[in-house]
């Protein structure tokens, strides 16, 4: 019974609640670091470690809280894990940590973070919140990385840098469609996801 | 002078913070249902922004930078405290908001009631801390803080309330089943980037 609550905690986002599908949770650095898929993977890993461990340690102390602060206490938390790996990241992947630029800092204002931590971790204990941050970030990731796929291969034709479609400059058959790279598709993308997630979920519809 | 007009036109159009960076997307999808209230958000968010950029800037130039402390004495002067920017941003936007908030809840209550629960979640609209961070990365002067941070939220603020006037009209198309709510408004949000990066030429 309890390993089928964790299952389900852990899985449940994934697929019948996203967070960015459903819960319309951390949808900036979505769109703005899918672009390639090295980045987005990158960020994915970046976010459902924070989520995680914040939610873990968040719950840890959610008894002593006094709840009149505790916005500023999940923020100090949160703030926290964020340095550590925006640290981690401008010392082993300076690269990538130069191309994500801000939104290494922004994952502190990341919807999904601070939802989790305030809607979830402050109510259960630290085992189940930690497994809820993972799914949590699994399930962004899940999105993240499929819009990443879609935009590195149709945009410039390559996945992780390296060309799967031959480009017709070098000789190839494939004209890369440069409004991919562009910020307005990543909306485009979204919204056709979560149209294609909810013809197949219809529960999720939403009645206006 | 031209500068800082430039500057500013740059911030409101070509690298509007919602439509071309992405940032406070959360409540800019969420409260854009229908005009008045995106508008009282609008506004929200311009004077979090011009208030809270500018002080940043502050904070940046003279504790935390590379050298920022010399005057402090010389024993400090090659001290970088870059490392705990983003603590301390987010500390000053947390208060800033909550001081807002208060001064919101006893002067205007309307507003405060129609703004609920998304004036605190301003502290974690990461339009808000992106504007600060680009200030940051930018290495803008004092000056060019106060016009980015009013021009961003500017910028913001028009984003919003357009996209609720189109979503107003929506409520009157057929959308397929799938595609109500949050689908449409994604692809509306899109159109309307496409839109203003045409402006990326002034």
């Amino acid at each position: 019974m309890a390993d089928a609550k964790a299952k389900d905690v852990l899985f449940d986002p994934v697929f019948n609640n996203n967070p960015i599908a459903l819960q319309v949770l951390g949808i900036c650095s979505a769109l703005a670091v899918t672009s390639k898929l090295e980045t987005a993977v990158v960020m994915s890993i970046a976010v459902t470690v924070v989520t995680a461990f914040s939610s873990a340690a968040v719950s840890l102390v959610r008894k002593e809280i006094p709840s009149s602060i505790r916005i500023i206490v999940q923020m100090t938390i949160i703030a926290s894990a964020v340095i550590v790996v925006d640290q981690v990241l401008r010392a082993f992947f300076f690269d990538i940590a130069k191309q994500l630029s801000v939104f290494v800092g922004l994952i502190i204002t990341n919807c999904i973070v601070m939802g989790r931590a305030e809607g979830y971790a402050m109510k259960h204990d630290p085992k189940l919140s930690f497994l809820d941050g993972l799914g949590n970030g699994l399930g962004y990731s899940a999105i993240l990385i499929s819009v990443g796929v879609v935009r590195e291969l149709l945009g410039s034709g390559s996945l992780f840098n390296v060309p799967v479609l031959q480009l017709t400059r070098n000789g190839g058959w494939y004209v890369p469609n440069g409004m991919l790279l562009l910020p307005p598709s990543a909306f485009f993308l979204i919204g056709f996801f979560i149209w294609a997630l909810r013809t197949w979920k219809p529960e999720q519809v939403e009645r206006t | 002078m031209d500068h800082h007009l430039a500057l500013f036109t740059r911030a409101v159009f070509p690298e509007n913070l919602a439509l071309a960076f992405f940032l406070g997307m959360c409540t800019f999808l969420a409260v854009s249902k229908n005009v008045k209230t995106a508008a009282g958000l609008g506004i929200a968010v311009i004077v979090v922004q011009s208030i809270t950029v500018p002080v940043n800037n502050l904070i940046y130039q003279h504790l935390l930078k590379e050298g920022a402390l010399a005057w402090a004495g010389s024993r400090f002067s090659n001290v970088d405290l870059t490392f705990v920017g983003l603590i301390s941003y987010i500390g000053v936007i947390a208060a800033i908001v909550q001081i807002l908030e208060m001064a919101l809840d006893r002067y205007f209550p309307a507003l405060y009631n129609t703004l609920g629960i998304f004036l605190p979640l301003i502290t974690v609209n990461c339009a808000i801390l992106g504007g600060t961070l680009f200030m940051v990365e930018r290495d803008y002067t004092f000056t060019e803080s106060c016009v980015y941070g009013f021009g961003s939220g500017a910028g913001w603020a028009l984003a919003i309330v357009g996209l609720a006037g189109i979503r107003e009209k929506l409520k009157y198309s057929d959308v397929p089943d799938g595609l109500k709510g949050l689908g449409i408004t994604f692809i509306t949000a899109g159109l309307m980037a496409i839109a203003f990066m045409c402006f990326s030429g002034i």
